[in-house]
């Protein structure tokens, strides 16, 4: 074995660079596992060497655990890390990799099994002591009108094995519940190829916080602080920022011991989130799902207390120590980041493709800039939308939020719709600015907004 | 495909088929092993084998040519 460990880089975009700057930091080598379509990719570019492991669309190549496992084999890789989406919480390709004596930089396969499913990862919530919704597993969908009554309305019907808000249905009455149960029954077969659902009291006010833990596997964990990722399209974050504003020190206890306890109880190792729902309209706290791998929003914690998360997770996959300091409940520094999609917000958010044709990012002190595009990248209809994370930190939130304003307005991307505009508007919102809103503040807002201009 | 590529079916067997022979497109030529599991290559042309590209166990990735064949033979 060389003194250098190969790090597999098992992704793409902007995700991929970070991984890869991260091997870097720690005098690793990191190698990419590519497409067809990102072999000459400014990843590919940044890494040591690339493995090209199957066809542009993700099903045949960034989804296939065995090709992914054979390019870490074929590298001679220490470790695999399959940054988020893709194959990041899937224990197939962990185990592939396990029998080869490769570490996969992630938690066990048994906690991906525990937290990947939603009544596994309730139960083990509920073991930990943390609060969850008032919900109920449904037995029998034709015979639902007992289990509403104990739930009260309004609820949401969910798919057990759903997820990325697809397969939920509100219902505000027991007519509607008797009526949808069994079609979302139905619905949840084809999707997910299981029809199990269940019932959860509805919160139409609530804000969306999460929890960046790391476990050293032990049982032992850091808590980074919160995010607050309430501005969502369809489910889909747009802007997150750390920490959550206006938390009161008892709810923001509360939600740091619950993580403290989940990652207690799963033994958890490395990078995670405990995502729940903060209500605006109650002092309920609701335990919503653990996200097992990096996140997208990762960065704002990064910079918001100073470390790199990244680097920490490929240490612990390596046997070393993650070098993470003890840090208090709220950061020094107030931190926003803008996800820049490739999608026209004046069109219903259509994703587009295409070449960038010009490419100018704002500078100074507190801005980051998470991308793979660079002038003249042709970005590619294969994958998700994210083009760029604009990340940017100042002392305090109204100074951080003046500090985004300025940077949205000092970017230019031609060549391609953006969801810049949209950034524009949703900071000098005031009800933005206020801090604290609900999920389900955006889409309104944005349809009025769009309304007022026609 | 990505793995390692085999010109014969198992370890000291003889090669599915050398160069200079001819082929017709289902004709196998060798196998990919992707984490133990054996996956047959076929021709996907008729004509005549002018040459492998890789030798036998060697390490291939996706989009990488194994072989060369004269179609017009």
């Amino acid at each position: 074995m060389s003194d250098v460990p190969v790090i597999l880089v098992a992704n793409r975009g902007e995700i991929a660079m970070r991984i890869i700057a991260a091997a870097r930091r720690i005098g690793a080598s990191p190698v990419l596992a590519a497409s067809v379509a990102d072999k000459d990719s400014p990843a590919a570019r940044a890494a040591d060497r690339v493995i090209v492991i199957g066809a542009s669309p993700a099903n045949q190549s960034y989804l296939k655990p065995e090709q992914v496992a054979q390019a870490a084999v074929m590298a001679g890789a220490a470790a695999v890390h399959p940054g988020y989406g893709f194959l990041s919480e899937q224990p197939a390709l962990c185990e592939l990799l396990e029998e080869e004596g490769i570490a996969w930089v992630g938690p066990r396969p048994e906690t991906l099994r525990a937290v990947g499913d939603k009544g596994s990862a309730r139960q083990v919530a509920i073991d930990a002591g943390v609060p969850v919704g008032a919900g109920v597993e449904i037995d029998d969908p034709a015979n639902v009108v007992a289990l509403g009554e104990q739930i009260g309305y309004p609820l949401l019907i969910k798919a057990i094995h759903g997820g990325g808000g697809r397969g939920i249905r509100l219902v505000t009455n027991p007519e509607e519940l008797v009526e949808l149960a069994p079609q979302a029954a139905a619905e949840a077969v084809a999707a997910f190829g299981n029809g199990a659902l269940y019932l959860e009291r509805y919160y139409g006010r609530a804000r969306h916080v999460e929890v960046q833990v790391f476990g050293d596997g032990e049982g032992n964990a850091w808590i980074f602080g919160d995010r607050d990722c309430s501005v969502q399209r369809r489910h889909q974050k747009l802007i997150e920022e750390c920490p959550a504003p206006g938390l009161s020190e008892k709810r923001r206890a509360l939600l740091h011991d619950s993580s403290r306890a989940l990652v207690k109880v799963l033994r958890y190792r490395g990078a995670g989130t405990v995502e729940f729902l903060v209500d605006t309209e109650s002092e309920d706290v609701i335990f919503l799902e653990v996200n097992a791998r990096i996140q997208v929003e990762h960065p704002v914690t990064e910079e918001a207390f100073g470390v790199d998360l990244v680097a920490a997770q490929l240490l612990l996959a390596l046997g070393r120590d993650p070098q993470l300091p003890d840090v208090g409940p709220v950061p020094p520094a107030a931190v926003i980041e803008m996800r820049i999609n490739a999608e026209d917000p004046n069109a219903d958010f259509q994703p587009n493709s295409g070449d960038i044709t010009r490419l100018v990012w704002p500078q100074g002190p507190g801005i980051r800039i998470d991308t793979q595009i660079e002038e003249g990248y042709r970005f590619p209809p294969f994958y998700d939308s994210l083009m760029a994370k604009l990340i940017v930190r100042a002392h305090n939130r109204d100074a951080a939020v003046a500090a985004a304003t300025a940077a949205v307005r000092n970017v230019t991307i031609d060549g391609l719709k953006t969801t810049l505009p949209m950034h524009a508007y949703v900071l000098a919102h005031p009800d933005f600015i206020a801090g604290g809103i609900p999920t389900s503040w955006f889409g309104p807002v944005w349809e009025a907004r769009k309304e007022s201009l026609t | 495909m990505i793995g390692v590529f085999y010109r014969r079916p198992s370890p000291g067997a003889a090669p599915f088929v050398e160069p200079g022979q001819r082929v017709e497109a289902d004709t196998t030529i060798g196998i990919i092993e992707i984490m133990k599991l054996m996956n047959p290559i076929v021709a996907g042309k008729a004509g005549v084998i002018t040459d492998f590209l890789v030798t036998d166990a060697d390490a291939v990735e996706f989009g990488q040519p194994l072989a060369t064949i004269d179609t017009s033979a």
